[in-house]
């Protein structure tokens, strides 16, 4: 059972870091504000989503583990809302009237 | 598989301090910003990799705190005051 749970632990964080990986280089490479912005958020978002699932399985407690479903879920939806603001104030040049 | 998990941290570590790099080319104040979400979440999940690796379940509030703080830079970037930025990314007057 414990085996399970690190093969199922390695297996989400290594994805989860693919992920990042891929939302570094799209960070860095992609051609203009918007494709960058596209690349960051959707991949790194996966990535962040997947690391905190592969961690579940090694949380002490139920509480400790609740609180890693807590932190994502912020994290989605800040992420959400933090990239409409910001792909609204690239398109316009500035922030909304 | 603790040591699989720092090993993890590191690289992630890593990668998040790669792409800090869009930070210094920008050119718009909206990749800066970018970069900056990048270390918000990357930095959350570096410190949720550390927490479980180590046991101590205090780290994870830093990795909240991490989300939180990305969250209201993004939001203070988009209620900046008018006229004081330009797309082009030339320095503020």
């Amino acid at each position: 059972m414990s085996l399970l749970a690190d093969i199922f632990t390695i297996t989400a964080v290594s994805a989860g870091m693919f992920f990042f990986l891929a939302g570094t280089v799209g960070l860095l490479r992609f051609p203009d504000t918007l494709t960058r912005l596209h690349a960051l958020t959707k991949a790194d978002n996966l990535g962040f989503g997947l690391i905190v699932l592969g961690l579940l399985p090694q949380s002490p407690d139920v509480a400790s583990g609740l609180k890693l479903v807590v932190v994502w879920l912020l994290v989605q939806l800040a992420g959400a809302s933090a990239s409409q603001l910001i792909a609204q104030f690239a398109s316009k040049g500035g922030p909304p009237a | 598989m603790v040591e699989f998990l720092y090993v993890t941290a590191a690289i992630l570590l890593l990668l998040t301090g790669l792409g800090l790099a869009r930070m210094l080319w920008g050119p718009s104040p909206a990749d800066r910003m970018m970069a900056a979400q990048l270390v918000g979440t990357g930095g959350g999940a570096i410190a949720l990799l550390i927490a479980t690796a180590s046991g101590t379940t205090a780290i994870i509030d830093i990795a909240l705190v991490l989300a939180l703080l990305a969250a209201f830079a993004a939001v203070a970037l988009s209620l900046g005051e008018p006229g004081t930025k330009q797309q082009d990314g030339s320095p503020n007057s």
